[in-house]
């Protein structure tokens, strides 16, 4: 098989082989931090971050990584990276963590992380593993966006927090859908989502 | 490197050990690096928090970092260490420092004190012996208000807020949530500014002196005239979220935990006032 | 050790299984939920594997929490002149270290003492380790602070939980395989609206006070 374009690595994960609707990856995380948009793209970036630089590192590493060791070395790079990125959301953005809560450090365990280590850097170059983490990256922020924008737009009326929508209990005249800011709406929508892309590409489309 | 020198044990150890230390130095550099900067985050969001509740935010628009701590360094608001029991302030320095937290000292059976659940059924099994509050005075030293911090659990989340006591210590001059999980629509109400207007000017007793019986509190659906003084409107399709603040505020102001503490400042000014019976 | 009345347990067990359920209100290990739940067999088998894990990890990291981690913590272990070193930055990278460890374990356990069972798993067993409901089972922990006893029943409770959600989404999804689906829905598609709708069913739990 011929190796991978750099560009095919960062594009093919937004559609073609997009992490969250095709692979079932990263999914978790997808539901939980949509209800706003702004706690939605600090996931993105810090996901988008996460797995390219641990990728790159485990793919610089990974003809010294001992196969005994393999997914314990894997975890180690990806733990510190989060810890990482968890101390510094905690120093600079601090109401936003707090409402991110437990879900940035669930990246340690977001399989698209430990998805690309093991599936991609290992047999790639660190470059390669870079940009193959920032396409994952992107993919799985396309979807997160996506749901992000329409359960706060019409569950909360706002965009990034900027009203858009009046609110009845303001004065306004829009009566916001609150089951879009309840758990079970995200599923829908990302189902919907599947079936939106399963149509207009019906090679993604599972066996009955 | 070769496969059988990549899965040596000497290899292994060796990858073992340089992992460990890379990654250890990397995070902990930025743990201690970056620990003030958190420390100094989580002070100004609660102090943000205190600001609001007292009202002085609505002034001028948001506040900047640097004029909300002021207001903490210039006696316009002047945090106080106090037991609950005696409603005395703490002067024993171990426990009354700036450091001090409430929350971990609920946890702490050798600071905490246990709530009656068959008279108070707020949700929370223990509360801590000492507590912050806040007195907020004007130019002139005068008590404008006294905040007071609260927490108990609604439907899905325990609620931690500050009710502000008016200088008058009889009537409230606003009531504020800082965290809390409830429904956003239904429960998550409790943050629409026009239901924390409400608060406004509510009594927490009804009678003088040591008639006065605890009346303060959330209503079931909207308050009747009766009530109006004392008691805010339900919140629509929140009936749990609204007991439980129902249920909070009585037992905050209650004989069990400020009740002491608002009658000796009361006492402090002169006024026979408040009994506390709940 | 603090011990609590009785029905304070029974709150917290019956809250992580149904009002704060892992998978339906959290989304949590949502990809084994979603790859795995084709048959209930397998269902039941990787929701016990689950459950085991999430019982013996919570506690085994709050212990850790308690007496390496959080402030002061290292008090208790060295002495009082450690009293103002704070590790709990070190939390995400011990919990889930101690996770692959106790996983590692107990599959070395199964395959010598229970190998019907050990085969019947297969590879759910390693792929736990990664399930983010165990991790997040030990980060609430973490978070909400709580103590050895309710950190047994925390994980017994939110491991039995994700368990029922797993089952009762293989359940539905056996059934059907009779059904007449879209095509852009098969599969994938189908699953989470099915689960969407056993949220919003797990709802109704709310507001059951004790």
């Amino acid at each position: 098989m011929l190796a991978p374009t750099p560009k095919q690595v960062l594009i093919d994960p937004v559609v073609n082989n997009n992490p969250i609707t095709l692979q079932v990856l990263g999914v978790c995380s997808a539901l939980a931090v949509t209800t706003q948009l702004s706690t939605a793209l600090v996931m993105c970036i810090a996901v988008t971050l996460v797995t390219a630089f641990s990728s790159a590192a485990i793919a610089a590493l990974r003809n010294y990584i001992p196969s005994s060791i393999r997914m314990i070395v894997q975890m180690v790079v990806i733990a510190s990276l989060v810890i990482v990125v968890d101390q510094i959301l905690k120093a600079y953005f601090f109401p936003i963590s707090k409402t991110m809560s437990v879900f940035v450090g669930l990246i340690i365990t977001n399989c698209i992380v430990m998805g690309r280590a093991e599936g991609f850097a290992m047999k790639n170059t660190a470059w390669m593993s870079f940009l193959d983490g920032i396409g994952n990256g992107l993919g799985y922020s396309a979807v997160l966006m996506l749901v992000a924008f329409v359960r706060e737009l019409f569950g909360s009326g706002s965009l990034f927090g900027f009203p858009i929508l009046a609110k009845v209990t303001e004065g306004g005249w829009y009566m916001p859908n609150g089951l879009l800011l309840l758990s079970p709406s995200a599923f829908f929508l990302i189902g919907i989502l599947i079936w939106i892309v399963r149509t207009l590409k019906p090679s993604q489309v599972e066996e009955a | 490197m070769l496969p059988e020198q990549r899965d040596s044990i000497t290899n292994t150890f060796l990858v073992t050990l340089v992992l460990c230390v890379v990654c250890s130095l990397l995070v902990s550099t930025a743990a201690v690096a970056l620990k003030d900067m958190q420390g100094k985050n989580k002070l100004l969001d609660r102090q943000k928090n205190i600001v609001e509740a007292a009202g002085l935010s609505t002034g001028s628009g948001e506040l900047n970092a640097k004029e909300i701590t002021d207001m903490f360094t210039d006696g316009t608001i002047e945090p106080k260490v106090v037991d609950l029991q005696t409603g005395e302030y703490v002067t024993d320095t171990a426990i009354a420092s700036d450091s001090f937290d409430e929350r971990k000292a609920a946890k702490d059976e050798s600071m905490n004190a246990v709530i009656d659940a068959s008279k108070f059924r707020i949700g929370i099994e223990k509360r801590e012996k000492y507590t912050w509050v806040y007195l907020v005075k004007d130019k002139q030293g005068e008590l404008k208000q006294v905040i007071l911090p609260i927490y108990g659990k609604g439907l899905w989340s325990t609620m931690y807020g500050f009710v502000a006591l008016n200088g008058d210590l009889k009537t409230i001059s606003g009531l504020t949530y800082y965290e809390h999980g409830e429904t956003p629509g239904l429960g998550g109400e409790v943050d629409n500014p026009k239901w924390k207007k409400q608060w406004h000017g509510k009594q927490v007793w009804r009678g003088e002196s040591t008639d006065a019986m605890l009346a303060v509190g959330v209503a079931k659906g909207i308050a009747t005239t009766e009530n109006l003084p004392y008691m805010v409107d339900g919140l629509s399709g929140a009936t749990i979220t609204s007991r439980g603040v129902d249920r909070m505020i009585k037992y905050w102001f209650s004989s069990d935990a400020f009740g002491p503490y608002i009658e000796n400042l009361a006492a402090q000014k002169g006024d026979s006032h408040v009994s506390t019976n709940p | 050790m603090t011990i609590h009345s009785f029905e304070h347990y029974l709150s917290l067990f019956l809250t992580s299984v149904f009002i704060e359920n892992m998978a339906l209100a959290f989304f949590l290990g949502m990809c084994t939920f979603i790859a795995i739940s084709k048959n209930i067999k397998t269902a039941i088998g990787l929701g016990i594997a689950v459950t085991v894990v999430q019982t013996i990890t919570v506690p085994a990291n709050n212990l850790l929490y308690q007496y390496l981690l959080s402030e002061g913590a290292l008090a208790k272990t060295l002495g009082p002149s450690f009293g103002s070193v704070d590790l709990s930055f070190l939390g995400f990278i011990s919990y889930i270290g101690v996770i692959a460890a106790i996983v590692q374990i107990l599959e070395l356990v199964l395959d010598r003492f229970f190998p019907a069972l050990y085969n019947a798993l297969g590879i759910f067993l390693p792929l736990i380790t990664v399930n983010c409901a165990i991790l997040a089972g030990s980060l609430f922990m973490d978070q909400r602070g709580y103590d050895l006893g309710e950190s047994v029943v925390y994980g017994l409770g939110s491991g039995f939980g994700w368990a029922l959600a797993i089952i009762a989404l293989a359940a539905v999804k056996e059934k059907l395989r009779y059904s007449n689906i879209p095509v852009g829905l098969r599969g994938l598609g189908i699953t989470f609206i099915t689960v969407g709708l056993i949220a919003m069913a797990f709802m109704a739990f709310s507001g059951i006070q004790l």
